[in-house]
């Protein structure tokens, strides 16, 4: 068994490569100070064929798999935190679930201006009272004449206020079940629907530049016809994207942190400490070291993980993995890449201090570490 | 418009440590990474954009070992329709003349109007090859082309070559003609997921001399007219003139020695 790319994700890898070096590279720094959503950039990667990458061409997609598209947010990721976390989730979370469980004419109507770039996709879970706690989502829809009337609020949600955001796909609870448990559903939602209402965009720590808001539904109507799959469904189906996303989150950090890496490398041969580059230093060396192997285990792990997706093998444990493990090694990365340039790595001009802040996010989104532990020991029979 | 561009790959020494290796005949490659020749990477594009304006063919030619495949493969993913590889032992230590008699070889059987190559190559930076080519194939040639305009009937074009300090000359030529391409004359398109599938069905013919109906003593050394001697790295100190002092004298020193020598 050789672990090694074919030509074709060889060369793709190549071409996103040169794409993020040569149209998002210039830009990082300003799109990190001004916070404003790249346009241009998400239109050039949507020429690029990027924002469709895993959906079959007649969706408007490139008719590529999970490992062409984990490779593409990797090689944006090691550039670009914020262009990389608007493809992942555009993908993973915005257009997954039409794709997956949408009706032919909702995939017809929704996912393919998703596929070809034109709109930006995102889906809602997360709210106030339910985070890690999926299960304690609030927000509800009724059945009223034909329309599902919506309230309840989001947050965090991803993609879901920028210009071109078509709408969100959210988890709604739309009854109780036999059981006595709550009825999850998958409702899309378009933008300018009168009671969708997007708050202005975080503050964040990190990605600047990404979109994410609070969402508010208030008696926000849409049509019956607007359920993803089947009713009682969500919980299913969202479970089924994460995995998806999970991977992708995993290749976020493995990009991330090879951009650590390289910057680190780079700096620890130029700067010069005691008369020699501080790269001669068995301590510096050895941080180099590990961050090398941590981002190469990961990486053919996360490889690994998106093949046993794109061969419909069971792969729910492998996506946990992969994203705990490349996240928390993402995180030492960037640790340790701010230590290698001093005080320097702590001023915001230089790439590693935007890395170190990009970083922790990856521990928390899709799942925190302590989740996929859970899904771990779960998967352990624990 | 039936097209031709010629590819090199190039090993990217931009931000690397180049050493020369034990032969002292060339730079040690074995941690470079590699690309196309980025005047090239212009070429295939200004062939392509005129393929989808006008129809006809963009056929891509390169000398080079196995690894050549990628860049080939990558212009054939942004539309490029056939591609021909040419490799043969023999071509080893070819100058630029040697390899546009290779190149001529190739391209003399073919039914074509225009043949782009780089202006020059990151490598070697003779910028031999395309005009040699035009010479040995007989036609026009325009080399440092920054604008290509085909006019009405197809058979002329208006090309604008760059000169030194921003003029351009305009010239129109008859064709079929060999354009050396300088780069920042379009915006290259990057290569997509579904482009690269589809040129993985595309075939690359590999030809070796005999294929092209060349004898080894026409091209490597023998059919050199330069030959590489070794590369010996800068000599430092010599002629330069280090200034001290504090910045405000130094700063003060340079400006006076930039002005004498009508520089600013
Ligand atoms: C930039 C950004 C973008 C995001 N984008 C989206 C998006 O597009 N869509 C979306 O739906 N959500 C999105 N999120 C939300 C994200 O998925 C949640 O923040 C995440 O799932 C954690 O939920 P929480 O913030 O409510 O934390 P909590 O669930 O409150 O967790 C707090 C802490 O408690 C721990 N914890 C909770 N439960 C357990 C337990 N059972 N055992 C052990 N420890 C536990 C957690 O691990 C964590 O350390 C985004 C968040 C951010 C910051
Ligand atoms: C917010 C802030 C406030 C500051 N305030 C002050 C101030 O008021 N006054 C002041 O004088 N300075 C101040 N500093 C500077 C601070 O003290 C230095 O940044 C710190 O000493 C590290 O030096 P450096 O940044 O040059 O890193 P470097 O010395 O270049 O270190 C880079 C890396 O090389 C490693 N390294 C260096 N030498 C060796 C070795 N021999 N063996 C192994 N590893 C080695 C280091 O551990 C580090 O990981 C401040 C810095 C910051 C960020």
């Amino acid at each position: 068994m050789l672990f090694e790319l074919d030509e074709e994700k060889t060369l793709f890898r190549n071409s996103v490569r040169d794409f993020a070096e040569q149209e998002i590279r210039p830009k990082v720094e300003e799109m990190w100070e001004s916070g404003e959503f790249p346009y241009d950039i998400i239109e050039k990667m949507a020429d690029m064929g990027l924002m469709g990458i895993p959906w079959p061409e007649e969706y408007g997609g490139s008719g590529g798999d999970e490992l062409a598209f984990a490779i593409a947010v990797e090689e944006i990721a090691r550039v670009d935190g914020s262009c990389a976390i608007t493809l992942e989730a555009h993908t993973c979370l915005g257009s997954a679930p039409i794709y997956h469980f949408g009706t032919e004419e909702q995939k017809r109507e929704w996912l393919v201006p998703l596929a070809q770039g034109k709109a930006l996709g995102a889906f809602g879970l997360t709210e106030p009272e339910a985070g890690s706690d999926a299960g304690n989502t609030k927000t509800n829809a009724r059945l009223e004449k034909g329309q599902w009337v919506i309230n309840g609020t989001k947050c965090f949600i991803t993609n879901a206020g920028t210009d071109i955001s078509a709408g969100v796909t959210i988890t709604v609870v739309t009854g109780t079940r036999e059981d006595g448990k709550k009825e999850i559903s998958n409702i899309y939602v378009p933008k300018g629907t009168p009671g969708y209402n997007i708050a202005p965009k975080y503050k964040k720590m990190g990605w600047h530049a990404s979109d994410t808001r609070e969402l508010h539904f208030d008696e926000c109507r849409v049509p019956e016809g607007n359920l993803i799959g089947k009713r009682g469904e969500g919980f299913r189906q969202f479970l089924k994207c994460l995995d998806g996303g999970r991977i992708a989150i995993a290749a976020l950090a493995v990009g991330t942190a090879q951009g650590c890496l390289e910057e680190s490398i780079r700096y620890a041969k130029e700067r010069v400490q005691f008369g020699q580059p501080i790269g001669k230093f068995q301590a510096i060396q050895f941080k180099l070291a590990d961050m090398a192997t941590n981002i190469e285990l990961a990486r053919t792990f996360t490889y690994k993980a998106a093949a046993l997706r794109d061969a419909g093998k069971p792969h729910t444990k492998e996506a946990s993995m992969a994203k705990l493990f490349a996240s928390e090694m993402c995180m030492q990365a960037a640790v340790q890449a701010v230590q290698i340039f001093g005080g320097y790595g702590y001023m915001e001009e230089y790439a590693v201090s935007r890395f170190f802040r990009d970083a922790k996010i990856l521990e928390i989104g899709e799942g925190t570490s302590e989740v996929q532990r859970l899904v771990i020991s779960r998967e352990l029979g624990l | 418009m039936n097209m031709v561009v010629c590819v090199k790959r190039v090993p990217d020494t931009a931000e690397s440590e180049v050493h020369i290796d034990a032969s002292g005949k060339d730079i040690d490659k074995s941690k470079l990474s590699f690309g196309i020749n980025e005047a090239d990477n212009y070429a295939v594009e200004e062939a392509i954009q005129i393929k989808e304006r006008l129809g006809g063919t963009v056929n891509v030619i390169s000398v080079g070992g196995k690894d050549s495949d990628e860049q080939i493969r990558m212009a054939l993913a942004k539309g490029g329709d056939e591609a021909i590889r040419i490799e043969d032992p023999a071509m080893a230590g070819s100058d630029g003349f040697a390899i546009a008699k290779a190149l001529a070889a190739a391209i003399k059987g073919m039914e074509f109007d225009i043949v782009f190559t780089g202006a020059l190559a990151d490598d070697d930076g003779s910028a031999v090859v395309g005009v040699a080519l035009a010479e040995l194939l007989g036609v026009n040639h325009a080399a440092y082309v920054k604008k290509v305009e085909i006019l009405e009937d197809g058979k002329k074009i208006k090309v604008g070559r760059e000169l030194e300090g921003g003029l351009m000359e305009f010239l129109e030529m008859e064709l079929p003609a060999v354009l050396t391409i300088q780069t920042g004359i379009n915006e290259p398109r990057y290569a997509s997921f579904k482009g690269i599938k589809q040129a993985a069905k595309k075939e690359i013919a590999i030809k070796s001399l005999s294929d092209l109906g060349l004898d080894a003593s026409e091209v490597g050394e023998a059919g050199s007219w330069a030959v590489l001697e070794k590369f010996t790295p800068p000599v430092v100190g010599e002629m330069a003139e280090i200034l001290t002092g504090e910045p405000e004298e130094t700063a003060a020193k340079l400006a006076a020695i930039l002005k004498e020598k009508g520089l600013v």
